[in-house]
């Protein structure tokens, strides 16, 4: 079987400025798919083309292998759920009726009947089986969403596209989303999930797309994201040594001492100087290193570890040399920091 | 899609107060002609008649309802068929279904017929009741003077009523196009009732006979015809040829604008 979601060139330009722009898009089947990216980086834009809500200014984009054109009806979409920005229902209905009607609304009828017959299902799926009787009016936005996640839901969807479903709900709700999609997924259902929320995807999805200015500019496993792996701090009564000890270790990089906590541009990697006897960068580059200073004060240093090294091997590898490791701490580069050098300076609305 | 339609306005308030409003209309005739007789021998319109036989109070009130109220029905029902959805949000769900568009603006048309027949119908069946419960039934004087059995007055009575939702699903037409055009429903509503407002200043505008045979108001009334003898069919026969024109333009152009737009909202 082919990818459950193509798109190929997929470009749409509003007044000569492109919301997404030569996009080349692949999900496989199965995976759960975590496109994320500003707001205005044209992920809606994205999803309403794969919909067929609107038309492609170029490109074509393609769901279950079939071509989706707007206007028409699309077979393959009968097997697609979708969630495109706030859920939206006929407010003077309860939720029941809303689902009730919009299964009811089109499609074969043999669509219609199973869409019918699971309505208690995805109600209770999502936790609104007891609210389901209230109008829509009186509904939280937590509860609409839930509501719109069971509109999704009511195909039986292989294909679900989800436009920033966890807005509006509460964390233990995100928590209970997040397990639904992975449990969706897991099922074999295609899970393709919009965000700006990166720790969303991070935590959730197999796979994370970046989006921004309507270009796709890194894609991959949430863990690959991150260009310079696992980070950890180490405090050690003797750092001179400690490199050296670390230095034959494979896969155990030890960056420049960091600057002092708290200092501004704790970026260690490109701004700090690179010789490694050096204890403090800050000083006008000595060039005779060791002696001026006994390396006796407990000081920290920070590695960043690519597999196979893990932490447990440094520390062996530090008290093995007779050193004294009074602190290792894992650091993660957190994600938003990725994030946002990928999008750069583009996390304003446009 | 017709279903759902129909099945989401009978849930809706606004399709019950227009329904009391349009009843009212009615009663309201009947109840002034018990207060306010006309004088013996007064005109032969359908309200003075209406005290000689309970049949010409519908009549009566479609004659009063046409020109204005069931312009305002179509233009609430179809101004807000497509529009309504869009600034709602729920457009997008309904077409995701996934379904053609066309299905959907058909599907929203024939309800929003079936809905002006209903509307008609809440005017004919209390105009009847409140009627023939005042005035009594019998048989039917015409306008010319003759008279028709009662059974071959309902038959009449029942095509005025099919005329007259004929009259206004070319205006519905109209709206549902206009609909397609903005993420406004109250704002297709007024323009489409707008629209049937202009009609009737050009249709009162002599000078501009030449546009007359043109306009949907200048034949929404001629159910009138039905009531004399012999009946003559010419101005009906026009009249259900412009409605036909007026829908299948207007129904056309909202598929296609329907077809090709992108749906935004």
């Amino acid at each position: 079987m082919g990818a459950a979601l193509a798109a190929r060139g997929l470009t749409k330009a509003y007044g000569g400025v492109a919301a997404v722009d030569d996009l080349d898009l692949t999900v496989e089947p199965g995976t759960l798919y975590g496109f994320l990216g500003p707001n205005g980086a044209g992920k809606t834009t994205t999803i309403r083309m794969m919909l067929g809500l609107i038309h492609a200014s170029a490109g074509e984009v393609e769901v279950l292998g079939e071509r989706v054109t707007p206007g028409k009806g699309v077979a393959a979409l009968r097997r697609v759920g979708a969630l495109v920005e706030e859920p939206a229902f006929w407010r003077y209905l309860s939720g029941r009726k809303n689902l009730e009607y919009f299964a009811r609304a089109a499609g074969p009828a043999e669509d219609r009947r199973a869409r019918l017959g699971r309505l208690d299902e995805v109600l209770d799926v999502v936790g609104l089986g007891d609210a389901a009787g209230k109008k829509v009016r009186a509904y939280s936005q937590g509860m609409r969403q839930r509501l719109g996640i069971a509109r999704a839901l009511l195909g039986a969807p292989d294909v679900l596209l989800l436009d920033e479903p966890t807005n509006g709900l509460d964390p233990q709700g995100i928590a209970e989303m997040r397990a639904l999609l992975r449990r969706l997924a897991d099922g074999g259902t295609t899970v393709f999930v919009s965000s700006h929320l990166l720790a969303e995807v991070e935590v959730a999805c197999d796979v994370v797309g970046v989006l921004t200015r309507g270009k796709l500019v890194a894609e991959g496993p949430p863990s690959n994201l991150r260009p310079s792996g696992d980070r950890l701090r180490v405090t050690v009564d003797d750092p001179v040594r400690a490199r050296k000890a670390l230095a034959d270790v494979e896969g155990v990089t030890v960056d420049a001492d960091p600057a002092p906590d708290g200092a501004p541009g704790d970026r260690p990697l490109a701004a700090a100087p690179s010789d490694p006897a050096l204890a403090r960068p800050a000083a006008p580059a000595p060039s005779d290193p060791g002696p001026t200073r006994p390396g006796l004060a407990p000081a920290a240093l920070r590695l960043t570890l690519t597999r196979p090294a893990r932490a447990a091997e440094v520390n062996a590898t530090l008290v093995a040399a007779g050193l004294e490791v009074s602190e290792l701490t894992p650091e993660h580069e957190s994600l938003e920091d990725v994030f946002l050098d990928l999008v750069g300076d583009d996390h304003v609305p446009r | 899609m017709f279903r759902v339609e129909l099945g989401k306005s009978f849930r809706r308030w606004r399709t019950w107060v227009l329904a009391v409003v349009l009843g009212a209309v009615p009663a309201l005739i009947v109840v002034a002609l018990v207060l306010n007789p006309p004088p013996p021998g007064a005109g032969g319109d359908f309200i003075n008649l209406a005290t000689r036989n309970g049949l010409f109070a519908p009549l009566a009130a479609l004659a009063v309802v046409q020109p204005f109220l069931l312009p305002l029905t179509a233009g609430l029902l179809s101004g807000d068929a497509i529009a309504g959805e869009a600034s709602a949000g729920t457009l997008r769900y309904l077409l995701v279904r996934p379904v053609r568009r066309s299905a959907v603006v058909l599907g929203k048309y024939a309800a929003i017929v079936a809905l002006l027949c209903a509307a008609v119908g809440v005017i004919v069946a209390v105009g009847l009741l409140a009627g023939s419960l005042t005035f009594g039934l019998g048989e039917v004087p015409t306008l010319s003077g003759s008279t028709l059995s009662l059974g071959e007055g309902f038959v009449r009575l029942l095509g005025a009523g099919l005329y007259a939702v004929a009259g206004v699903a070319g205006l519905a037409a109209v709206g549902l196009f206009i609909s397609t055009l903005t993420e406004s429903g109250p704002g297709a509503t007024v323009a489409t009732v707008a629209v049937a407002i202009i009609g009737q200043i050009l249709g009162a505008l002599a000078s501009l006979d030449f546009l007359h045979p043109y306009l949907l108001n200048t034949y929404w009334l001629a159910f009138f015809e039905l009531f004399r003898s012999p009946v003559s069919f010419d101005l009906m026969g026009q009249g259900l040829t412009v409605f036909a024109a007026y829908v299948a333009v207007f129904l056309g152009l909202a598929l296609t604008v329907m077809s090709r737009r992108d749906v935004l909202s």
